[in-house]
C-alpha cells in the first residue's frame, strides 16, 4: 500500500495544500499571479524569473506541496522521481516562442516548448533523479496516474513519487499534485484514483 | 526487483522514414552505408539552407483530415499491423503515441482560435488514429522530449507485464517545419553538413523526419521472438538545455535497465546510442556508458542516416536495433572517423558480427531526461 501524504492545488488564483486554502488573488492575469504566488510566499529561487508560466506553475505547486511535509534525507537521489500530465502540452509557450520565430527567434523561450521542462525544473531544485514522466491527456485520468505510480513504488523503483496534472493555456490554469510515499505519516490517506479524484474534483 | 512474471515479445514492427518505407527496406539502405541527410534551401521553412533528413514534398499529399504527422503515424502503424496479423479492433490492444512536437506546424499556416489550439493537442491526433484504426482503448501519450519513444515502449512492456492488456502498438513520430528548425538554429546546435556522431571534429546535429512503430506482445505464442527485457529513466537534475557533465545519470538509467533486464554488462552485444553529434550529448554519453562497464561494446550512432528523428528516435533505433540482432550484424556509425570524446568507448566504424544476444538502447534529451532499453532474443 502507497499513501498520499501531502497534496496541493493552484487553480484559477487560488492556492492551496491538503485541502486548506492558503492563497488567492482572483483578479490577475496567469503571469501576475504565478509571480504574486512567489511573493507571497517568499520564495527565493532566480531560475523562477527565466521560466515560462507552464514551469512556473508546476514549480510553484511543487514547492506548496513539497514544504514542511517532505524529509529529503529519507531519500537518495534516484529514489524520487514524477509522473505528470496535461492537455495543452507546452502549447502555451509554443504560441509566445513562435511569435519570435517572425523576428529573432528566441531560445530561452524554444527550451521550454515541451511539456517535460517542468520536470526538470522541479529535479534541479530538489536534486530528484529518479524516473519521470510526462503524459498527455485530454482529462485528468487518475486511475491511468495510480498505475504509473503504483508500478514505480512497488517494484521499488522510486521510493517516494510526485504525481498529478500541470496544464495552463492562456489564463486558465490547474495545477494538482500529490506526494505519494510507502510509508504513512500523520494525515496520510490510502493512495487510489479515488482519493485522487477527491483533491482535483 | 519485484519482476512481473510475463514475458514481452517483438510481434512486428515498421520504420518509415526518407530512407524507406518498411523496416527491411531502411535496414538494406542502413547496411549500404546510405543517409537521407542533405542540404535543403526551403524559405518556408528556414531562411538559409539547412542539412536535415526530410519526406520529399508530395509524399503526403494535402487532406482535410488528417495532418502530415498523422499521416506518416498511419503509414507506420498499418504497415506494422499487417505484418503483425493482429486485428486493431481487439479490446487486448492499447496503442501508446510518442511525439515531441506533433501538429505544432499548424501554429505556422493556420489562423490562431480556440479551435486550433485543441486540432494541435496530441490528444486530438490520437483521438483520430485510434479511431482510423477501429482501436477501442483510449491511447496514450508520452511526450517527454527525445526520450519519448524509448520511455514509450518501456511504458508498453510494464503495461503487458501487469497483465493491463495483451498487445501493445507503439507508434512515434515528428515532422520538421519552421517551428522546430528555427529553435535548434537559435541554439546553435545544427550543424552545416551530415553530423559526425563521437567524432573529434563532431559540430552539431541534423534533424530527421520519420516515423516508427513496434507492436508487443505477452502472448506466449511469440516467444519465439526478440523480448524487450527492461528498462530505465532517470533525470539529470543539472540544467534544462544541457547535459549531466560527468553522465552519472543516464549510467544510473542503463544500469536499472541492466538490472530489470537481469542481465549484465558482459552479456550486452552492441549499444545504440543517441550521439546526436552534439559535442556535450556525446562526450556525456560515453561517460555513461564507461560508467556502466560498457566500454569495450560496440557501439553505434544512426544519427547522420536520419538525422535526430526527436519523438520517432527512440522507436526507429530500437527497431533498426532488433533487426541487427536478427541478422547478427551491428551496424557502422556513418559520419565517425576519429574519436573525438575522452572515454575510449567502441564506436562502431564497419559493419561486424554480433556475438552475443541483447542490446542496449540509449536516449537523452533536454529537461534532463535519460532512458534506457534492453532487448534480447
Amino acid at each position: 500500500m502507497n499513501y498520499i501524504t501531502a497534496s496541493s492545488g493552484i487553480i484559477q488564483g487560488k492556492v492551496s495544500k491538503n485541502g486548506q486554502q492558503l492563497f488567492e488573488n482572483k483578479d490577475a492575469g496567469a503571469s501576475d499571479f504565478l509571480l504574486s504566488v512567489y511573493q507571497h510566499f517568499s520564495l527565493n529561487y532566480p531560475k523562477f524569473y527565466k521560466m515560462d508560466n507552464l514551469s512556473k506553475l508546476g514549480w510553484l505547486a511543487s514547492e506548496v506541496l513539497l514544504r514542511d511535509s517532505f524529509d529529503q534525507s529519507k531519500y537518495q537521489p534516484g529514489e524520487v522521481g514524477l509522473v505528470l500530465a496535461n492537455r495543452n502540452s507546452s502549447l502555451d509557450d509554443d504560441i509566445k516562442y513562435y511569435e519570435t520565430v517572425k523576428d529573432i527567434a528566441s531560445p530561452s523561450l524554444f527550451v521550454y516548448t515541451l511539456p517535460n521542462i517542468v520536470i526538470g525544473e522541479i529535479c534541479i531544485r530538489n536534486g530528484f533523479k529518479g524516473e519521470h514522466a510526462f503524459y498527455i491527456r485530454e482529462h485528468f485520468d487518475a486511475a491511468f496516474i495510480a498505475g504509473q505510480v503504483n508500478y514505480l513504488l512497488d517494484n521499488n523503483i522510486l521510493r517516494a513519487c510526485i504525481c498529478g496534472w500541470v496544464d495552463i493555456l492562456g489564463d486558465e490554469y490547474k495545477a494538482v499534485l500529490f506526494l505519494v510515499e510507502k510509508q504513512k505519516s500523520d494525515n496520510a490517506v490510502p493512495f487510489s484514483a479515488e482519493n485522487m479524484n477527491v483533491v482535483f474534483d | 526487483m519485484n519482476k512481473m512474471d510475463r514475458d514481452v515479445f517483438v510481434v512486428a514492427d515498421n520504420v518509415f522514414t526518407p530512407l524507406g518505407k518498411t523496416t527491411t527496406e531502411n535496414f538494406g539502405n542502413l547496411l549500404e552505408g546510405r543517409s537521407a541527410v542533405k542540404q535543403h534551401a526551403d524559405r518556408a521553412i528556414s531562411a538559409q539552407p539547412f542539412f536535415a533528413s526530410l519526406f520529399d514534398k508530395g509524399t503526403f499529399p494535402e487532406n482535410d483530415h488528417y495532418t502530415k504527422f498523422e499521416q506518416v503515424l498511419i503509414a507506420s502503424i498499418t504497415d506494422a499491423l499487417k505484418q503483425s496479423g493482429l486485428k486493431a479492433p481487439d479490446q487486448e490492444n492499447i496503442l501508446i503515441l510518442s511525439s515531441t512536437k506533433g501538429n505544432v506546424s499548424l501554429l505556422e499556416t493556420e489562423k490562431h482560435s480556440p479551435e486550433l489550439n485543441e486540432r494541435i493537442s496530441l490528444s486530438a491526433s490520437a483521438k483520430l488514429i485510434a479511431k482510423h484504426f477501429g482501436l477501442v482503448n483510449q491511447p496514450i501519450v508520452v511526450s517527454n522530449a527525445c526520450v519519448s519513444g524509448v520511455v514509450a515502449i518501456i511504458a508498453a512492456m510494464r503495461l503487458l507485464r501487469t497483465g493491463q492488456h495483451e498487445n501493445a502498438i507503439i507508434a512515434g513520430a515528428d515532422t520538421i517545419s519552421r517551428f522546430i528548425l528555427s529553435g535548434f538554429e537559435s541554439f546553435q546546435a545544427l550543424s552545416p553538413g551530415i553530423c559526425k556522431p563521437f567524432d573529434k571534429h563532431r559540430n552539431g546535429l541534423n534533424l530527421g523526419e520519420g516515423a516508427g512503430t513496434i507492436i508487443l506482445s505477452a502472448n506466449q505464442k511469440y516467444s519465439g521472438n526478440t523480448r524487450v527485457l527492461g528498462g530505465g529513466i532517470s533525470n539529470d537534475a543539472n540544467h534544462i538545455s544541457g547535459p549531466s557533465r560527468t553522465g552519472k545519470e543516464l549510467s544510473f538509467a542503463i544500469d536499472q535497465a541492466l538490472k530489470d533486464a537481469g542481465v549484465t554488462a558482459e552479456d550486452i552485444g552492441f549499444i545504440s546510442a543517441h550521439g546526436t553529434a552534439t559535442p556535450y550529448n556525446d562526450e556525456m554519453e560515453a561517460n555513461a556508458i564507461a560508467l556502466s562497464g560498457l566500454e569495450s561494446v560496440p557501439l553505434n550512432s544512426l544519427k547522420a542516416n536520419y538525422g535526430h528523428t526527436l519523438g520517432a528516435a527512440g522507436l526507429i533505433e530500437s527497431i533498426v536495433s532488433v533487426q541487427s540482432l536478427k541478422e547478427g550484424l551491428v551496424l557502422p556509425t556513418l559520419g565517425f572517423e576519429e574519436r573525438g570524446v575522452s572515454r575510449p568507448v567502441n564506436v562502431a566504424k564497419s559493419i561486424s558480427k554480433i556475438t552475443k544476444s541483447n542490446f542496449l538502447k540509449t536516449a537523452s534529451g533536454f529537461g534532463g531526461c535519460n532512458a534506457a532499453i534492453v532487448f534480447g532474443k
